[in-house]
């Protein structure tokens, strides 16, 4: 209970004292450590879990349990990273002229709450409330696409406000639809919308009311998630925001909408028995993961390019979450890890290359590798990492995914093939040359940091070899909860 | 007088879809507030109604909620905003009203097809008002897509807030007051950051066109 109180606390505070000093020259490290504390209160918090199992606390408003505190760790490790790459890479900003003081401060301040808003919406027990915590995750990182003021960063900025905003509108119109298959089956009030309550009289619901909630959850919740034909925020707001932004909108966002989409899901199947929401969520999966792979080939803006590719990512999540059963939750789980580790190690380091360029136009950042061997080799490898090259992570997970779609879905598999393979000769194809070859690119007047992309990578090389017996029976706990057991 | 008050519950929903229809029409900027302004009021009306005919005490609470945030919050800041810019008397001339009023009515007879099912289930005295709701909001929705002003475009956000928001009452006599709350709370903080946004793009574009807004395209 402390170390939920610690995990929720932390950021919120944070993000209020970086808003009084978010301008100061050391702002930067207070915002580092402040992610510092909240990673180590999850561990805490996980550690807890592990030894008494999962817990509703406050008059049950929050809980936790193993899907969730699996995803508060990864929250906060990845805020914590990426806190630790803003530093050196903002200051590099400021010193182009592209920062100011007070955007400085805007941007410390809101990275906290934003951090902080999806803590809450991972661990509240209320679906009203994951939906308010989502919308003002989604409000706190508004003004920080826009933070450069450049015509692009406001339309993306507007975009992302706009049809996000619709987006969620009809997430919320889902939420009144299960709060009305509630007051019928088991009352109204104040408790009629806390998740534990409504999975345990799941099989109550109305299936008619259900899935027409589902419909919606899944296309507002989806708009989030970067689902096909609802993602056009997507690619631009990760385009044209800074860096460290684009990390965590693809590592972390994508999976918390993700997270409210499989907690509906779980209601949803409990309700109709007949497993419609799953097959809704293999066909707004594959068609996400094609349309991408094919938007994929035609981008010229490296940050773009990687947008379109964790569209394409979510896609793959989405496809083995509907897919359903263990294996196919485990893969998508394991999934969900290793996309969030790479991809925001893979932007770290284009954020770096960006820089050295003064551009994100692929065909004018060549020979990486000569200026900055540690850039190079982090985008080589990150890129590897994500095109499902063994031994790194995301080939085990997407192995397991071809599997299990063969096994079940025999004529959606060549769908998948076909997309990974067009998505590997684009992105590989775009990559190294940026990577190897001649250069004209400036040096940089901080040291980048660039720790965080070969911790994360190694990460991900870790669970592609060997996943720990306690990490296992983890994903295993979770991907019976999500298959609802 | 019961059954009389059950009915007024009807009048201020059809009263939300006029409103709904009729700012699909309006072309300036000023009545397009005032319109706006009055289906807030509608919509703390039915509230009103609903929260007397069921006796749940906290709809009170929504009610007043809904007043202070609809009624006279929002649309002051909308004035002020409209003031600040210089766009007061703008007229948006560039779509047509009579097609745009023909996908309205489609849209409104798919909305009272996909909530027939759902109203009869429901035991709240509105349930036949589920249907309006859904219109309400597919309609702020069409007005969103057609319009290409800035101002436009986010009066029929928060329109589109109202219809869902009479689906909560309607529907289910009134969400939790905490997520009411909550919600009130994502609303007033959007509408401050769109209002510092039309700030930022009118200093960008020297205009309120969103049109402006269409470079990022895939080639």
């Amino acid at each position: 209970m402390e170390a939920l109180a610690l995990v929720l606390a932390l950021p919120l505070l944070g993000g209020l004292a970086l808003a009084l000093w978010g301008a100061r020259e050391r702002a930067g490290d207070l915002n580092a450590a402040v992610s510092l504390a909240a990673f180590l209160a999850s561990v805490w918090l996980t550690l807890i879990v592990v030894r008494e199992g999962p817990f509703t606390v406050w008059g049950e408003w929050f809980f936790v349990d193993p899907l969730n505190v699996f995803l508060v760790t990864l929250t906060t490790f990845v805020g914590f990273t990426t806190a630790l790459f803003a530093r050196p890479y903002m200051r590099i900003e400021l010193d182009h002229g592209k920062m100011t003081g007070p955007r400085m401060r805007l941007f410390h301040s809101m990275y906290q709450l934003f951090i902080a808003m999806m803590l809450v919406a991972l661990t509240t027990n209320n679906l009203g409330i994951l939906w308010v915590a989502m919308e003002a995750a989604t409000l706190a990182t508004v003004l920080l696409v826009s933070v450069y003021r450049t015509a692009a960063s406001l339309e993306a900025a507007w975009k992302y406000f706009i049809l996000c905003g619709v987006g969620i509108a009809q997430a919320l119109f889902g939420t009144i639809l299960v709060y009305l298959a509630a007051e019928r089956a088991g009352g109204g009030g104040e408790g009629a919308l806390l998740w534990t309550r409504l999975a345990e009289i799941a099989h109550l619901l109305d299936p008619g009311i259900l899935s027409l909630a589902f419909a919606f959850l899944l296309l507002g919740y989806g708009t989030k998630v970067g689902l096909v034909p609802v993602h056009n925020w997507l690619p631009d707001a990760h385009a044209e925001g800074p860096t460290p932004i684009s990390a965590v909108l693809s590592g972390l966002l994508l999976n918390v909408a993700l997270y409210a989409v499989l907690r509906c899901k779980v209601l949803a199947d409990g309700a109709m028995g007949d497993g419609l929401p799953g097959r809704m969520m293999v066909g707004f999966g594959l068609i996400t993961v094609v349309t991408a792979a094919f938007f994929l080939s035609r981008q010229r803006d490296v940050k773009r390019m990687f947008a379109y590719s964790s569209i394409e990512h979510m896609g793959l999540m989405t496809f083995a979450f509907g897919l359903g059963g263990p294996i196919a939750n485990f893969a998508g789980l394991l999934h969900m890890t290793v996309h969030a580790l790479v991809k925001s190690a893979i932007f770290f380091a284009v954020g770096h290359a960006a820089q050295k360029a003064g551009t994100q136009v692929m065909e004018d950042i060549r020979g990486l590798l000569k200026v900055s061997p540690t850039v190079g080799w982090g985008l080589m490898l990150g890129t590897l990492a994500i095109l499902g090259m063994p031994p790194f992570g995301v080939f085990a997970s997407e192995f397991l995914i071809l599997t299990t779609a063969m096994r079940e879905l025999p004529w959606a598999t060549p769908f998948l093939l076909v997309a990974l393979g067009v998505a590997f000769a684009s992105i590989f194809g775009r990559v190294q040359p940026m990577v190897f070859g001649e250069t004209a690119l400036r040096p940089l007047a901080h040291p980048p940091a660039l720790v965080p992309v070969f911790v994360h990578l190694g990460l991900a090389l870790m669970l592609g070899l060997y996943i720990p017996p306690w990490l296992n029976t983890w994903y295993e706990q979770a991907a019976r909860m999500i298959a609802g057991g | 007088m019961e059954s009389l008050l059950a009915q007024t519950i009807n009048l201020f929903a059809v009263a939300l879809l006029v409103l709904a229809f009729a700012m699909i029409a309006q072309r300036r900027i000023l009545t397009l507030i005032h319109l706006y302004t009055l289906q807030g009021a509608a919509l703390v009306a039915a509230t009103l109604v609903v929260a007397h005919l069921t006796g749940q005490h906290h709809l009170y609470g929504s009610a007043i909620l809904t007043f202070v945030l609809k009624v006279v919050l929002i649309p002051v800041m909308l004035h002020r905003v409209i003031d600040r810019l210089n766009v007061r008397w703008d007229v948006e001339t560039l779509f047509n009203i009579p097609t745009t009023m023909l996908i309205g009515i489609v849209l409104v007879i798919v909305a009272f097809n996909l909530a027939a099912p759902i109203a009869s289930l429901s035991a709240s005295i509105a349930r036949g008002t589920l249907g309006i709701a859904l219109a309400c909001m597919l309609l702020s929705f069409l007005m969103m897509i057609v319009r290409a002003k800035a101002v436009p475009q986010v009066i029929g956000f928060l329109s589109m807030e109202n219809g869902l928001f009479f689906a909560a009452t309607a529907a289910t006599a009134g969400m939790p007051m905490i997520v009411e709350l909550g919600i009130a709370f994502d609303v007033l903080v959007g509408i401050l950051i769109l209002g510092v946004f039309m700030f930022q793009i009118r200093e960008q574009f020297d205009s309120l066109d969103i049109r402006h807004l269409e470079r990022l395209k895939e080639d």
